[in-house]
């Protein structure tokens, strides 16, 4: 079982961004996806800053990936996605249908993001068949789907599950933290990089319930399955990815890399859940509403 | 510009076709569909007749099998194809690529489109669709301007279709979550968003509360008119406001942006809906027929009438419509 870092989906300042790949290049992380996939006015770093921090975190012995944008509206955003994809010296991950077409049309091998909608085992096939080598679950899908999909899953392509993170659960046209600044998208006065863990949107009763993340919507609690490990690598799925936070990656990390060591799960998990901004979900995974956190697993 | 309209059943078909659509689109009385709502939809046997009355006429029926099989189900997504494909509909509007594939190898002769549930926003995006399963049009997510809506459709091996009227998504169609995230139940899953089993509306003396699954979507003081929970058309807290976080509740309205999708060379107006009423059915087509043939005849000429803007906005949710991401302020 390898340990992925996904992407940092939040706008960070430039030095907090290489100062947690520094970290990254010395943490028990065995794949780093590096790149934007939100909005493509954030460019605190750019593609030739990726480049090389990909090559530092390769040197230091990672596999990296450069992921794509989600959402693409704009033709310039198109053209940064054909660049990227025309790059030689890494994997792209692939979270829009545009960048599949452009891999594939390459002879490019791919790994599809939790944003592409893989929901079955004729898309899987389907897709293994145009370069897929890793695919990630979409979020919204439970065990027993990927049950079914590892019994068929075609040869030479990997699985990996999101294990650790908000979910990203919505985008969109509009800007929703611009918004919360009377601001729109066209004058954001990048709000976003106040919010290193993006906005907090309550109820009216004050219950946590999403976060604001640009044109992005995600969960407020974090989605959490470390004590399913046993179950992930009973069914053969090679990766578990942990989502970036502000705080506590790097111990996240140690505490998943200690559990695929045969750690104490119930000890690992009591911590991992002190570690999170505002509690934990793990619904998806047991057929539930994505909000619900499930019956602790025995560990 | 093709007209086409929704019909959740034979009566609103019959509306649509009585008022001037073009073409018309349904769905199966299940999970296929992504209006998967209780006493909504078409059997085999009405599927049957709602072809007839549709082709009698000269009209077009669309058959949408549009929400995303898991392996379980998968089965029962080939069956709505095959049940579609064998009343000989004009069209299947399909998302999964696992049912394109099936569509397109089975039923090779069958017109395909590609539904807004596939989320594709690109050209680059459209040519997957188009050179692996020969889509001969594909409908675009609400999320784009005009000026990209019209490049798109520039660059677009295959002819496009937009959003005219109703229901807004303001998340782009097929990664919307938000509805599975509370209730268990999403558009890409079940078919439908905020689903009516999980609603709940709890009157007080301070007013009412509308929830989903248990979360407070909104609170309305005594007297305001409660609207429906729809996910992203409550209000939130955010810093230190409450307000309409994601969106107002509002109907997407194109008619002042008509003669532009003419220009762009759309190639369809689509008209939301299929979980409203005949009468809804039979008041939007006529608005919109008489707008979209205004619009072919007195070209720049063209502006929305008065009247039509005030019937729209009277079925819209909120009373109120908007131009939504077409209009790059809103955004």
């Amino acid at each position: 079982m390898r340990l992925s870092l996904g992407p940092i989906s939040y706008f960070w300042p430039r030095e907090q961004v290489l100062d947690f790949y520094r970290q990254a290049a010395a943490s028990a992380a065995d794949i780093v996806y590096l790149g934007e996939i939100v909005c493509s006015k954030r460019r605190q770093l750019g593609p030739e800053d990726y480049l090389d921090v990909g090559e530092a975190l390769r040197a230091a012995g990672k596999e990296v990936v450069l992921s794509s944008l989600t959402l693409l509206e704009a033709a310039s955003e198109l053209g940064a996605l054909k660049r990227l994809c025309a790059n030689e010296r890494f994997t792209v991950e692939a979270n829009d249908v545009s960048a599949i077409q452009l891999l594939s049309a390459a002879g490019q091998a791919f790994v599809s993001g939790p944003s592409v909608n893989i929901y079955n085992q004729r898309s899987l096939r389907l897709l293994a068949a145009k370069g897929l080598r890793r695919w990630v679950l979409p979020v919204e899908l439970g065990l027993a789907t990927l049950r079914d999909l590892q019994a068929e899953r075609p040869e030479g392509v990997e699985t990996e599950v999101f294990a650790c993170g908000r979910l990203p659960l919505a985008w969109s046209a509009r800007c929703y933290t611009a918004r919360s600044f009377n601001l729109p998208k066209d004058n954001c006065q990048f709000k976003c990089i106040e919010f290193p863990d993006g906005r907090l949107l309550q109820t009216q009763e004050g219950e946590d319930f999403l976060v604001l993340n640009g044109i992005q919507t995600q969960s407020a609690l974090t989605h959490e399955a470390i004590a399913l490990l046993p179950e992930f690598q009973a069914m053969g799925v090679d990766v578990l990815r942990i989502s970036p936070q502000s705080a506590h990656t790097f111990r996240i990390v140690e505490l998943f890399d200690a559990a695929r060591r045969g750690g104490d799960l119930a000890a690992l998990r009591t911590e991992l859940l002190t570690l999170l901004p505002l509690g934990a979900c793990n619904g998806y995974l047991h057929g539930l509403p994505g909000m619900d956190h499930g019956a602790p697993q025995a560990a | 510009m093709e007209l086409v309209c929704p019909a959740g059943n034979l009566p609103s078909l019959k509306a649509a076709i009585d008022n001037g659509a073009d073409a018309v689109y349904a769905g199966f009385r299940d999970d296929t569909n992504a209006r998967h709502f209780a006493g909504l939809n078409f059997s085999d046997r009405s599927l049957e007749q709602a072809v007839r009355y549709a082709q009698e006429r000269g009209r077009k029926l669309y058959i949408a099998i549009n929400t995303y099989p898991q392996p379980s189900g998968f089965e029962r997504w080939k069956n709505a194809v095959d049940n579609a494909a064998g009343l000989r509909v004009d069209a299947l509007i399909l998302a999964d690529m696992g049912v394109l594939d099936y569509a397109c190898e089975r039923w090779p002769d069958l017109r395909l489109h590609l539904s807004v549930q596939a989320s594709v926003t690109n050209a680059e995006g459209i040519r997957f669709y188009h050179e692996n399963f020969g889509i001969r049009r594909v409908v675009l997510p609400r999320v784009l301007s005009i000026q990209q809506v019209a490049h798109v459709a520039q660059e677009s091996p295959v002819p496009v279709e937009v959003f005219g009227f109703g229901s807004l998504c303001v998340m782009v169609e097929g990664r919307c979550l938000l509805s599975s995230y509370a209730t268990g139940r999403s558009p890409n899953t079940y078919g439908a968003c905020s689903p009516a089993s999980h609603v709940r509306w709890e009157e007080s003396k301070d007013g009412t509360d509308t929830r989903l699954n248990g979360v407070l979507i909104d609170h309305y003081g005594p007297g305001e008119k409660a609207g429906y929970p729809t996910l992203c058309k409550g209000r939130f807290r955010v810093g230190e406001h409450t307000f309409y976080a994601l969106e107002e509740p509002t109907s997407l309205n194109t008619l002042a942006i008509l003669p532009r999708l003419r220009e762009i060379g759309v190639a369809a107006i689509k008209v939301e809906g299929r979980q409203r009423s005949p009468a809804y059915v039979a008041q939007v087509t006529r608005v919109m027929r008489a707008a979209i043939d205004h619009c072919l005849r007195d070209g720049d000429r063209y502006q929305p009438d008065g009247q039509w803007m005030r019937e729209l906005d009277s079925v819209s949710e909120g009373s109120q419509t908007t131009l939504g991401a077409y209009h790059r302020p809103w955004q």
